[in-house]
């Protein structure tokens, strides 16, 4: 296998630059990376071979010039959540399984602009609904990472399962993922990548398939820290097309990569120490303290009073979003049509009942019933309020810190197959327990490669930032890759 | 309050599903199992909290009233299950 595929996008991008090597030669590297792999992984869904063979072309000819833009020639997997045009996009899900969007997504719209390369569109939770990867239509995503003493294959995570599984095992140079609940954070903690999802506004939802709008955020999982800040420049912008797009200017990201964080104050937020965590995912957070401290930075403490309430908060909200979202889905203009039917009302439940596989239906209905007469304000306009008081939290922190440290997850990658999170969602939910409280609140969060666990598996640390700061959580997360060092890759057994 | 078999119907009729009656017994556990937790949130006070719908405190953007798209029928119904003529073909509505 090419050692081109190795390198961090920084490390292509400059090499590209260079003229060390081609576009098309990168490019060929991963095709037969995908092909040598994807059997195995199965993180790509669909795979555009010849479209990233025309744009490397076309990435050689400007680069030759010296005209190379800020993603030139840099091959690219995208979550198969953003529509991409002529290229086929179903969110993982049956009821889109033959869709080809006739426009482009504005985060990928964004991404060509910047000359990337589309290598094809990776698997995740149907509809990004899942924490497993295990809800996709076309079947799990395999953690490249094994425990060092099991043969067992594990999960990279969800929904983003393809974008990290494809980072981690150098199936693409950097990958396009999306943020509900922690779909960018937890599959990147479990496979030793950086995800970041950043402020509610900074990237466009246009064209991105729709789960729960008021949460749902673009961002990149990639290899490094600084890989996040080139990928974030690119992804974020102002766009009409989304009216909760953000008219504010995008900085230089990478700026921020390298910066002191002497002075810089750390909260470290009492609520986040569960109880039933294993041991070393408290230790590893005492070790990132211990960096930062280090490293200049003074730690305080904080308190996030209705830390415990995020999650069944967020379960009311997300799929109360959902169920309407979903409502589209009819089978009716696209999308999946149960071919039997006659009648309009057989036509909507059949195609509907089939289209959609379990846990999407378990969370439409959970959804209906929070926003039917008689239980709206019981149900979903207390979640509302509730919301509130966990954003107030935050706004409350930030006068004593200016950004906050916590656990990436309260586990490492678990077994495919688990039957216990298969028999109660409420624990498989109860992954995004860190996570979730940056997505109701709107901030900035980032999960950054920390260690091993005693299986020899990655943990992940979370950054999380003040709204619009994510160039805070871009240094904190900087120097605690660099004092972590985190340069294991998963052994190869595919 | 529990979520018992006949709700269960009700629900998923609401939203458009048809689940087998073999299915609704377990979908009632669990949809119990998930509200239960849910109710949690009864614990907190929120007297007086204005409801939080979005993150971003911005208002609505405004744009002119002018037409900036369209003409695009081939696209519309590209990826429709059943077209004529750049209609959408659709089982009938009323008998």
């Amino acid at each position: 296998m090419s050692e081109l595929t190795k390198l961090p996008l920084k490390g292509a991008l400059d090499g590209l630059k260079a003229k060390t090597f081609s576009s098309s030669e990168l490019t060929e590297a991963f095709i037969g990376a995908i092909e040598h792999s994807n059997g195995a992984l199965n993180a790509y869904v669909e795979t555009t071979f010849d479209k990233a063979r025309a744009q490397a072309k076309a990435s050689d000819e400007l680069l030759a010039k010296g005209e190379g833009r800020a993603l030139e020639g840099a091959p690219l997997g995208i979550k198969d959540l953003y529509c991409t045009e002529g290229v086929r996009t179903t969110a993982c899900s049956k009821i889109l399984g033959n869709f080809v969007p006739t426009y482009e997504s504005t985060v990928t719209a964004n991404l060509w602009q910047g000359g990337a390369v589309m290598l094809g569109k990776l698997n995740m939770d149907e509809f990004a609904m899942g924490s497993s990867n295990e809800t996709s239509h076309w079947g799990p995503v395999v953690n490249p990472w094994k425990a060092k003493d099991s043969n067992q294959a594990l999960t990279p995570g969800g929904s983003s399962g393809g974008s990290a599984a494809a980072v981690a095992a150098d199936l693409c140079l950097a990958a396009t993922a999306s943020d509900t609940g922690g779909s960018i954070r937890q599959p990147a903690a479990f496979t030793g990548t950086v995800g970041i999802k950043p402020t509610y506004g900074r990237a466009s939802r246009f064209g991105m398939v729709a789960f729960a709008s008021s949460l749902d955020q673009a961002g990149p999982i990639t290899k490094t820290v600084e890989d996040a800040a080139i990928m974030l420049n690119v992804m974020c912008s102002h766009d009409v097309k989304d009216s909760t797009s953000l008219d504010i200017e995008v900085p230089d990201f990478t700026q921020f990569i390298g910066k002191s964080v002497k002075g810089l104050r750390i909260g470290i937020p009492d609520e986040y120490r569960l109880d039933g965590i294993p041991a070393e995912i408290d230790a590893l957070w005492e070790q990132g303290i211990a960096w930062l401290k280090d490293a200049g930075a003074e730690i305080v403490r904080i308190t996030l009073p209705h830390t415990k309430y995020a999650l069944p908060c967020y379960y009311i909200v997300a799929p109360a979003e959902a169920s309407s979202n979903l409502a589209r889905y009819d089978g009716m203009r696209f999308g999946y049509r149960d071919p039997e039917a006659t009648s309009l009302t057989d036509t909507y439940e059949l195609s509907r009942s089939e289209g959609f596989g379990k846990e999407v239906k378990r969370r439409i209905m959970i959804g209906t019933y929070v926003l039917s007469a008689g239980f709206y304000d019981a149900y979903y306009v207390k979640a509302l309020k509730v919301r509130r008081k966990i954003a107030d939290d935050f706004t409350e922190a930030f006068k004593s810190c200016d950004v906050i440290l916590t656990p990436a997850t309260p586990s490492s990658a678990f077994a495919l197959g688990d039957e216990k999170k298969a028999a109660d969602p409420v624990s498989m939910y109860l992954n995004d327990v860190f996570t979730v409280t940056t997505n109701l609140a709107g901030l900035p969060g980032l999960s950054v490669p920390a260690g091993l666990d005693q299986h020899g598996l990655p943990l992940g640390l979370q950054v999380i930032g003040k709204a619009l700061d994510e160039g805070t959580v871009l240094t904190i997360a900087s120097v605690l890759e660099q004092a972590a060092g985190f340069t294991q890759k998963p052994s190869k057994w595919w | 309050m529990a979520i018992d078999v006949a709700t269960v119907k009700k629900v998923a009729s609401l939203s458009r599903l048809r689940e087998p009656e073999a299915r609704l017994e377990s979908l009632s556990g669990e949809l119990n199992g998930i509200l239960g937790w849910i109710e949690q949130l009864n614990e907190i006070d929120v007297t007086g909290v204005e409801p939080m719908t979005t993150a971003v405190a911005a208002a609505a953007p405004l744009r002119d009233d002018v037409v900036s798209d369209g003409g695009k029928v081939a696209d519309v119904v590209k990826n429709a299950p059943k077209t004529v003529d750049g209609f959408f073909v659709v089982p009938k509505v009323v008998e």
